[in-house]
């Protein structure tokens, strides 16, 4: 049998902030036939870098693929893909929650504390429940509530990732840039 | 300052950036953009086409002859939508192309406007980039970014979508100079390391070859290359966008790669000890079957693109950056070598080919017209020294086969896409990229008419393209598969055409039909001596096979000879 290399890898792709990027990375995914599992769009902490965090199961083949097609589009900075040892990585989610459930039955905050969520808003119809970690706690903790039969709504966020490498891609890769912009104008 | 419309900035900007011959077609919401290209008729030379494929496809032809950036000019909606297969061409081909599209203004886009389609979005994909132009204000620097981008690097077609408030709108003009993308690295460095290292596995290889793509001359490194082959003494094979980058009867060049290509080099790829990819792209109709394709050989890939690096074919060498400086670094590096063992063993395939197969292309002792002979026969009444520009199907295999190349820059062919239609638009660029130079079109019967209307242009332009029809009633390249693949039944490509001499007169355009053999020459005579354009109708044998071929899927050097 053939082995199975498949397996979920993290992107982190910085681009410039300009309109349409979104669907030009989505489209590398789509045109080599694999799903994108989650997706961040944000500001980075460099100024005018947007940072794109998104989730995929492929191969490490593809993934180098995905990469290089990403960073072929002309207003993306840096791609790059990560497995989850390479990572710190996190989600949150959101659990809306019966009051009337919740104060009949005992387990339901016994649940939520043993699974360190917190509980951000009470009133009298419902609860919001916060819990934050990797995508593993957040199902346990969901399947616990959902046993229980009080989740009224449930979402989750895609997931964000910092790498553990001690160098920084990115700001490495602009000061190369700028050398470079030095260069060619001294030329 | 003095303010202008944005019209007025764009045919500025594009002045500014050394335009002259646009192609396009006015429409509604370019009209302010044409108005303005009324008094720059001088150095603006418009070349309307008769479709906007016709277009895109022109500047394509142009931009492959001459190396500048082809440029095309299209209203909205149906205009826009016209020149996609065009685009989507030149991104596989690498040809730089800026397309000038209208658009609705601003204040009406997302409203179903008419006219209106989200260029963007549909040429995001097949482009190398695609902007809006939304205000008057940005016109100078929109224009320098696209064409910076379409050139450098691997070249690529870039689409502008001009809203018509930013053509209309007032601005003070002041020219700009994108040299710089700071997320964009079309010139990476050239790294040294990987320099000796290529040197080093050239020098320890004993059985070398070289594979020649189109990046040797889109890196204008003709002249590298072969001092880099000359100095090595290494043999190689081209591929059909390759074809002019070194001349055809080099000692060191052993023919054409792929699945319609020569014998010798692609049974050499498959037995070489160090394949040397340059410019190319390791497409799967010049590696066969990958899982079998070089497994022998250790393989270094010298290319500007990164995201080809082990895209198809695993290699043990990367090589980034532009070859006229990558070749230029390792042939320094390289011994003085002598392969002649290893290039001899090149002569009995290319002996077998000749006798199974390209003397009895060549050489006909009877029966109808064949495409081989009479390419050869062109290109020689051209001293060798012509463009070659094909459409797509059997006609491109033969023509790529049979015509012979002394100059660089010499074929123009839609490679990656094989998009009919292409041929004659793509010629009447070449005219205007090359004006010195004999434009020989090679075209099908079934393609013709997919462009034909672009007769009107050579008309209209008294372009001097010489149209070589060859016709075999039949969409012949289907056809060829289908009595090799599908059992002989011949499912919808028999073609009824029409008088095509007739339709040549039509326009104006000095026409004749060959069918036997002995009236050949002559007409081919007549052809080129004839000033402008000329249509010269041969009609071929109608089921005739281009070989030798690699069935789709087989080994590449599992190459047939005979059907
Ligand atoms: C736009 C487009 N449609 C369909 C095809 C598929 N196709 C490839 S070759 C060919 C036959 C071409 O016939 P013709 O132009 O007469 O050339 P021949 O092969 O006979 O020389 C066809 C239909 C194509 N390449 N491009
Ligand atoms: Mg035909």
């Amino acid at each position: 049998m053939e082995q199975d290399t498949t397996k979920l890898y993290t992107f982190l792709i910085y681009s410039e902030n300009v309109p349409g990027l979104l669907s030009q990375i989505s489209a590398v995914f789509t045109r080599r036939q694999v799903n994108i599992e989650s997706l961040n769009v944000c500001a980075s902490s460099t100024p005018g870098a947007h940072k794109y965090t998104v989730t995929a199961y492929c191969d490490e083949h593809m993934a180098q693929m995905l990469t290089a097609q990403m960073e072929k589009r002309i207003e993306v900075m840096q791609a790059h893909y990560y497995t989850d040892d390479e990572l710190f990585i996190n989600e949150t989610a959101l659990f809306k929650i019966s009051t009337s459930v919740m104060l009949k039955n005992r387990d339901v905050s016994r649940m939520v504390r043993f699974h360190d969520a917190r509980i951000v808003e009470v009133n009298s119809t419902y609860a919001v429940v916060e819990k934050t970690g990797v995508t593993k706690d957040i199902i346990s903790l969901f399947d616990e509530l959902k046993k229980l039969d009080c989740v009224l709504q449930f979402v989750r966020s895609g997931r964000i990732g910092i790498t553990k490498s001690r160098t920084e891609h990115l700001d490495e890769y602009l000061a190369a840039r700028e050398e470079k912009r030095h260069k060619k104008q001294n030329n | 300052m003095e303010k202008i419309t944005g019209a007025e900035a764009m045919m500025r900007a594009l002045e500014h950036e050394g335009v002259d011959v646009l192609f396009g077609y006015p429409g509604g919401s370019i009209m302010p953009t044409y108005d303005a290209l009324f008094d720059h008729k001088k150095s603006l030379n418009h070349i309307l086409v008769r479709h906007e494929q016709g277009a895109v496809h022109a500047a394509q032809g142009y931009a492959r002859v001459s190396g500048k950036v082809g440029c095309a000019i299209v209203t909205s909606g149906p205009g826009a939508t016209n020149t996609v297969t065009g685009i989507a061409d030149a991104l596989i081909d690498s040809t730089p192309m800026v397309v000038i599209c209208g658009q609705v203004g601003v204040a009406m886009l997302g409203t179903d406007a008419f006219q209106e389609v989200d260029v963007v979005g549909i040429t995001s994909p097949i482009s190398k980039w695609s902007y809006q132009i939304r205000r008057a204000e940005d016109v100078a620097w929109a224009v320098s970014r696209a064409f910076y981008i379409a050139k450098s690097g691997r070249p690529g077609p870039v689409v502008l979508d001009f809203a018509k408030n930013a053509q209309t709108g007032m601005v003070e003009y002041e020219p700009a100079n994108v040299d710089f993308i700071r997320s964009y690295d079309p010139e990476p460095d050239v790294q040294m390391s990987d320099i000796e290292r290529a040197a080093k596995l050239i020098n320890n290889s004993v059985k070398p070859f070289v594979l020649v793509g189109q990046g040797v001359e889109l890196g204008n490194a003709q002249e590298e290359l072969r001092a880099f082959l000359e100095k090595a003494d290494i043999p190689c094979g081209t591929t059909f966008l390759g074809l002019s980058a070194i001349p055809s009867d080099h000692r060191l060049n052993m023919g054409i790669l792929g699945m319609h290509g020569n014998l010798g080099p692609n049974v050499m790829t498959n037995q070489c000890d160090l394949l040397i990819a340059i410019g190319m792209r390791f497409d799967d109709r010049v590696t066969g079957n990958l899982a079998t394709y070089a497994k022998q050989a250790k393989i270094i890939h010298f290319d500007i693109d990164p995201a080809e690096f082990n895209k198809n074919v695993p290699v043990d060498l990367k090589v980034l950056g532009n070859c006229k400086e990558t070749l230029a670094a390792v042939t320094p590096l390289v011994d003085a070598a002598k392969h002649t063992a290893w290039i001899d063993g090149f002569k009995p395939y290319a002996e077998k080919e000749y006798h199974k197969v390209i003397d009895k292309a060549l050489h006909p002792k009877e029966g109808p017209l064949l495409m081989g002979e009479v390419v050869r026969k062109v290109s020689e009444a051209a001293n060798n020294e012509g463009i070659l520009v094909t459409d797509v199907g059997q006609n491109q295999l033969m023509a790529c086969r049979y015509f012979k190349f002394t100059k660089q820059r010499s074929v123009v062919t839609s490679g990656g896409l094989g998009t009919m239609g292409f041929g004659l638009p793509a010629a009447i660029g070449a005219t205007f990229g090359a004006p010195d130079r004999t434009v020989c079109l090679f075209v099908g019967d079934g393609g013709l008419q997919m462009t034909i209307q672009e007769l009107g242009t050579i008309m209209e332009q008294g372009a001097p393209v010489k149209i070589i029809l060859l016709n075999n009633n039949f969409l012949g390249n289907v056809r060829q598969w289908q009595e090799m693949f599908f059992s002989h039944r011949y499912s919808f490509t028999p073609m009824v055409n029409p008088d095509y001499e007739l339709i040549a007169k039509g326009y104006g355009i000095p026409a004749k039909t060959v069918i036997e053999r002995a009236d050949l020459d002559a007409a081919i005579q007549e052809m080129l001596a004839t000033p402008g354009p000329y249509l010269l109708q041969c009609a071929i044998k109608e089921e005739d096979n281009v070989l030798p071929m690699t069935p789709p899927g087989a080994n590449i050097d599992e190459m047939l000879l005979e059907v």
